[in-house]
C-alpha cells in the first residue's frame, strides 16, 4: 500500500502525485488533515482516506505534520509515502524522513522498483539536470515534481472512499514551529500565475529602464518580472525574480526582454507555453531557445509594440 | 542579545547556459566551470554578518566535502565570518542523510556552541530539500524553511516567510535553526580588507567519513528539450506588428 498525502498546501500537483502512485500499485490510500476533502478520492481510485486531528495541527506545523505522518507510517507500515514536491511538500517529508531515519527523494518525475531498491528518477538545480537515482528503503519518502504526471486520469474503480479518523500523539512542544500569524496577500496580478509575464535583465540598463515593461504588462494584464542580474543590482524586488531561486512561471507568453538566458534563470520560465525573446543578441541561449524572437534594442522595440497594441486597440473602438 | 550563528554552506559548480556532464554520464563536468555558493546560502552568511553587526556576538561558516571547501569558507570570511570550518570528508557529492551526518558529527567535536544555525533552504545543484531537517532532527532543535525575514526578539527570533497568497509568521525560541531563501537581503561583495583576512585565515578541520546514506545518484541526464527553432519575428521596431499578430494568435492582447 503507498500512502498519498494530499494535503500539505492545496497544491494543484496533488493530481500528479496520485498518476505516480497509481503507476505504482491500485492500493493507494491518501493522508488528509481535513475531512473536507475526501470527496474528491474515489473519482482518483483512492480507497481509503485517513484524515490526522490532532489540536496541535491547527495551522500549518512543519514538525508536527511530520510528526504526525510518522506515527501514521508506523501504524499502517506502507510501502511508500509520496506528496507534491511543493516547497512545503519537501519540507514536511523532509520531517517525516529525519524522524524515520530514513531516506528522501525530493521533486520525482518517475517511481519503480519495489523498495529494494526503489528506481527514481528526480529533477536537480530545479530541473536543470535529471538524475537517475536508487534507494533502499523498505518504506520510500518520496514528493513528485508537479508537472510529472501526464494529467491523463487513471480509471477508478472505488465508488465510496473508506473514511478513517488518526488522532496521532504529539506532544504540546510541537506547537513551536506552528504559523502564528498570516498575513494576506494584496490584490492584483501574481507573478506566479499570471497569463503574461513581461520580464527583464541585464539589458534593461537600470531601474527607470523597466517603465516601459510595465506598461507593457499592464497593457496586457500581466505581471513583470526579471532576472538574478537586475535583482542584484537593485533595479528590482527580489519579489519579482524568476528562476531558480526566485518564482517560477508557466504563463501563456513569457517575454524575456534583455535576458540572456543562464540555467539558473531558464529552469524559472521553461513551463511557459510560449517564449518571446527580445535580445540585441542573435545567439542569446534565450533567443535560441524561445518560440518566437525579436532580434533589437528592448527600448526601441517595446515602444513600437505598445504603439501597436493601443493603435489597434483605438481602431477597433472607433470601427464599432 | 548577541548571538553565535553557524551557517552551514555548499561548494556548488556556477553553471553557464548549459550544464556540461563528463562522459559516464555520473558527474557535472567541472573542468571549465567555477564554484560558488549557493543563492540561498550567500544570504544566509549575509544575514549571520549582519545580525553579528547589530546584535553582537559570532559568525561561524561551515563546508562539508573535499578540501576545496575551503574556498567557499573563505569566501564567506572575506563577506565578513569570523570563523570558518571546513569537514573534510574527501569525496565530492554525498547524498543527504551522509552529509546530514557529517554536520552533526562536526558540531560534537567545535569547542563552540551555536545560538542559531542557518542553512540555505535547498541546495543550487543537487536540491535534496532536507539536510537542515534531519540536522535540526537529530539535535531536537526547531526549524523553520522557506524563510526571507529574521528579526531577533526577546529570546527568540521572529521568521517571515512568503507563500502563494501571502506571508505567513513563526516565532522560534533559541536555540534554533532555519532555512533560508535569497532574497532575504541582497548579499555584500567582500571588501578588500575582508579578502585579505580571508586568505590569513586558519580553517578548523575536521576530517571524518560519514556512513553513506540510502540514496545513490547512477547518473544525471540532459533533460530534453521541447521547443521547435525560435520564429524571428524581424529585427528592431519594425518587428513590432508581427509581435502583436502573436500576441493576438495567443489570446493575450
Amino acid at each position: 500500500m503507498l500512502l498519498l498525502v494530499v494535503q500539505v498546501d492545496d497544491h494543484p500537483a496533488w493530481l500528479d502525485a496520485v498518476q505516480l502512485a497509481r503507476g505504482l500499485t491500485d492500493d493507494v490510500h491518501a493522508v488528509l488533515f481535513d475531512a473536507s476533502r475526501a470527496d474528491e478520492l474515489a473519482k482518483q481510485g483512492i480507497k481509503a482516506a485517513h484524515v490526522v486531528e490532532h489540536d496541535v495541527l491547527s495551522d500549518y506545523a512543519p514538525e508536527a505534520y511530520g510528526e504526525a505522518l510518522a506515527q501514521l507510517v508506523g501504524e499502517l507500515q506502507p510501502s511508500g509515502v509520496l506528496a507534491v514536491g511543493s516547497e512545503k511538500g519537501n519540507e514536511v517529508m523532509a520531517h517525516l524522513a529525519a524522524r524515520m531515519r530514513a531516506p528522501f527523494a525530493a521533486n520525482c518525475t518517475q517511481i519503480s522498483g519495489t523498495g529494494r531498491p526503489w528506481l527514481i528518477t528526480r529533477i536537480r538545480g530545479g530541473g536543470m539536470l535529471l538524475e537517475d537515482a536508487e534507494m533502499d528503503a523498505g518504506c520510500g519518502v518520496f514528493t513528485v515534481q508537479p508537472g510529472a504526471g501526464t494529467g491523463a486520469e487513471t480509471p477508478s474503480t472505488v465508488d465510496q472512499v473508506d473514511v478513517r479518523r488518526f488522532t496521532p500523539d504529539l506532544r504540546d512542544e510541537l506547537a513551536r514551529t506552528r504559523v502564528i500569524e498570516r498575513t494576506e496577500r494584496e490584490a492584483g496580478v501574481s507573478l506566479a500565475t499570471a497569463d503574461v509575464v513581461v520580464s527583464g535583465g541585464r539589458g534593461v540598463g537600470s531601474a527607470e529602464g523597466y517603465r516601459v515593461l510595465e506598461e507593457l504588462a499592464e497593457l496586457l494584464g500581466g505581471a513583470v518580472g526579471c532576472s538574478r542580474v537586475a535583482t542584484n543590482n537593485g533595479w528590482r524586488p527580489h519579489s519579482d525574480q524568476v528562476g531558480l531561486t526566485g518564482t517560477k512561471v508557466a504563463p501563456k507568453l513569457y517575454i524575456a526582454c534583455g535576458i540572456s538566458g543562464a540555467t539558473q534563470h531558464w529552469v524559472g520560465c521553461m513551463d511557459a507555453k510560449a517564449i518571446l525573446a527580445i535580445n540585441t543578441d542573435p545567439d542569446a541561449p534565450m533567443v535560441t531557445r524561445s518560440t518566437y524572437s525579436v532580434i533589437g534594442d528592448l527600448h526601441e522595440v517595446l515602444p513600437a509594440v505598445i504603439a501597436e497594441i493601443r493603435a489597434r486597440n483605438a481602431s477597433a473602438g472607433t470601427s464599432g | 542579545m548577541s548571538l553565535d550563528v553557524l551557517v552551514c554552506v555548499k561548494r556548488v559548480p556556477a553553471p553557464g547556459a548549459k550544464v556540461p556532464l563528463t562522459e559516464d554520464g555520473r558527474d557535472i563536468d567541472t573542468r571549465h566551470l567555477g564554484f560558488t555558493i549557493g543563492p540561498h546560502e550567500e544570504c544566509a552568511v549575509e544575514e549571520a554578518v549582519r545580525l553579528k553587526e547589530r546584535h553582537g556576538g559570532s559568525a561561524t561558516v561551515l563546508a562539508v566535502g573535499p578540501p576545496e571547501v575551503a574556498e567557499q569558507v573563505r569566501y564567506a570570511i572575506a563577506m565578513g565570518a569570523d570563523r570558518g570550518v571546513v569537514v573534510d570528508t574527501g569525496q565530492d557529492e554525498l547524498d543527504p542523510q551522509a552529509t546530514a551526518a557529517a554536520i552533526v558529527h562536526a558540531l560534537g567535536e567545535l569547542d563552540a556552541r551555536f545560538d542559531l544555525i542557518m542553512f540555505g533552504n535547498e541546495s543550487a545543484d543537487a536540491g535534496h530539500y532536507q539536510v537542515g531537517v534531519r540536522v535540526a532532527t537529530e539535535l531536537g532543535w526547531p526549524i523553520v524553511g522557506g524563510i526571507k525575514g529574521i528579526e531577533v526578539t526577546d529570546g527568540g527570533v521572529r521568521l517571515r516567510r512568503e507563500i502563494a497568497d501571502g506571508s505567513e509568521v513563526y516565532q522560534l525560541s533559541l536555540p534554533a535553526a532555519v532555512a533560508v531563501k535569497e532574497g532575504l537581503n541582497l548579499p555584500r561583495y567582500p571588501s578588500l580588507p575582508g579578502r585579505l583576512k580571508a586568505k590569513k585565515a586558519k580553517l578548523d578541520t575536521i576530517s571524518w567519513q560519514p556512513p553513506p546514506g540510502g540514496l545513490r545518484k547512477i547518473r544525471l541526464r540532459q533533460p530534453e528539450e521541447k521547443r521547435a527553432d525560435s520564429v524571428l519575428l524581424g529585427h528592431g521596431p519594425e518587428a513590432a506588428p508581427a509581435v502583436v499578430d502573436v500576441l493576438e494568435e495567443l489570446g493575450v492582447c
